[in-house]
């Protein structure tokens, strides 16, 4: 049974089924993405109610928030793919991992700028130590390694091998350093930071936050393939089945 | 295998102390950075009591991880890593040894050291203390931390900056939790739970991070 289950994976994970599978996935994940992003945009930014504490300018969080989650989900999705890729040998999880890294620091940033975007008009300044602006800084950093130790290893397998190994390492870590520095931050900000003790959203507020975190889902899925299918034409350039494709 | 462990430590350390500057070199740049911060910042007692814990902890988890290169550098480049990684022992308990032998020769001193610059950035005694002991309970996860870090830039030529971005990040919570604990020393609070935290820390990354540098070798010298 398991020995099934292993071939079935080793098959759908090999890069001339990879590719053709992902051409065919990919188009219903982009529109999808476009459907949901747009009716999340107009239903965040028009029709959901003002906030009666912040305003207007909270709107922002239907871009923060999923951004923020989209960045931790994605050094997950890295950690676990370098897993697979350690365990079973399966080059196609280095890929996806790999594709992941840039994509990642991409919504990391995103949040940041956006958190401090928002932190201008509620804490007015441009940057607070917030526990959770400063965890997305150092969770930037680590994509950043991750990145730089990819680009620094020549050889791409070796690169895939300790990049994988980096990734599970910092997953690890990324927990223990979050709640230290969350502890750091009730120590030393205490009653200064405004921060707004969490209230229970309402449902007209819900339902574009969740719109656009599956938007944003998908998007990554879509451009996540995109980038793989590249790195498999690139890697495979010699077999056959690429040559016929670039003609 | 405890033979394997002792013998590979002696070694190291027999060969650390032929080359002096290896265990001299690290404690310097610890004693001159910290004595950056007086000209840069304030020679005033109460602007250096209030950032001196942070201080002298960044400086010796820089001087610690400027220090890592010569955990495997040497052994990498005349080919004493790879019989290693042959030999019969099994690995993460000779990695352990290595970077015990590393931490005695650059984290030991610095906690020798660090009453002197607690002195100098005005620390009181208990800080001073506190300071002793976040050292010697912080230093080590910085050894072990970085030998991961280190296992897998040895192969590079300029690994260098590269291993302080791999390895800073990973550092923050030592940091956070060490600084902290002498900061509150010096205002009299309970410090146990950041001393609880840095040990439990410590247990951890004991356990774990062997083995995840014997991996990281192993991908770096295929």
């Amino acid at each position: 049974m398991m020995k099934a289950i292993m071939k079935f994976i080793y098959q759908f994970a090999s890069p001339k089924h990879f590719y053709r599978l992902s051409g065919k996935i990919i188009p219903w994940f982009a529109w999808l993405a476009a459907i949901l992003l747009i009716a999340g945009s107009i239903d965040g930014l028009f029709i959901a109610p003002v906030d009666y504490q912040q305003g207007d300018s909270y709107r922002i969080i239907f871009i923060h928030v999923p951004a923020a989650w989209m960045s931790m989900f994605i050094y997950m999705v890295m950690a676990i793919s370098g897993a697979i890729a350690l365990i079973w040998k399966i080059k196609l999880a280095d890929v996806i991992a790999s594709s992941s890294a840039p994509i990642g620091a991409a919504f990391t940033f995103l949040a940041l700028v956006t958190g401090s975007i928002w932190g201008k008009p509620m804490w007015g300044a441009w940057w607070v130590w917030d526990a959770r602006l400063t965890s997305e800084l150092i969770l930037l950093f680590l994509y950043l390694g991750y990145m730089a130790l990819e680009s620094a290893i020549e050889d791409p397998r070796a690169a895939a091998r300790a990049c994988a190994i980096l990734a599970i390492v910092g997953v690890i870590n990324i927990p223990i350093i979050h709640y230290s520095v969350e502890w750091w931050n009730t120590l030393h900000q205490g009653a200064t930071v405004t921060k707004l003790d969490k209230p229970s959203i309402h449902i007209s507020m819900l339902i574009p936050l969740l719109l656009m975190a599956l938007g944003f889902k998908l998007y990554y899925g879509a451009v996540v393939l995109m980038r793989a299918r590249n790195k498999v034409l690139v890697t495979e350039q010699n077999n056959r089945w690429v040559k016929e494709i670039i003609g | 295998m405890y033979n394997a462990f002792f013998n590979l430590l002696k070694r190291d350390l027999r060969l650390a102390f032929r080359h002096k500057s290896e265990i001299l070199n690290p404690l310097f740049f610890f004693v001159i950075v910290v004595t950056l911060f007086p000209l840069g910042v304030s020679p005033e007692k109460q602007v250096l009591a209030e950032i001196g814990p942070g201080i002298i902890w960044v400086a010796a988890l820089l001087a610690s991880m400027l220090s890592l290169d010569s955990l495997f550098r040497s052994d990498f480049e005349d080919g004493t890593l790879e019989l290693m990684l042959l030999s019969e022992y099994p690995l993460p308990i000779l990695i352990l040894a290595k970077i015990v032998a590393h931490w005695l020769i650059t984290g030991f001193p610095i906690i020798i050291f660090s009453p002197l610059l607690g002195t100098v950035m005005f620390l009181s005694n208990e800080a001073i203390e506190t300071l002793m002991i976040t050292l010697l309970l912080g230093t080590p996860i910085l050894s072990l931390i970085g030998a991961i870090g280190m296992a897998l830039v040895v192969a590079l030529k300029r690994g260098g900056m590269l291993l302080s971005l791999l390895v800073l990040p990973l550092y923050i919570p030592v940091l956070i939790f060490s600084s902290n604990a002498v900061g509150s020393s010096m205002a009299g609070l309970s410090i146990s739970g950041q001393l609880y935290f840095l040990a439990a820390f410590l247990i951890f990354c004991l356990t774990l991070a062997p083995i995840a540098t014997s991996a990281a070798l192993r991908v770096s010298l295929e």
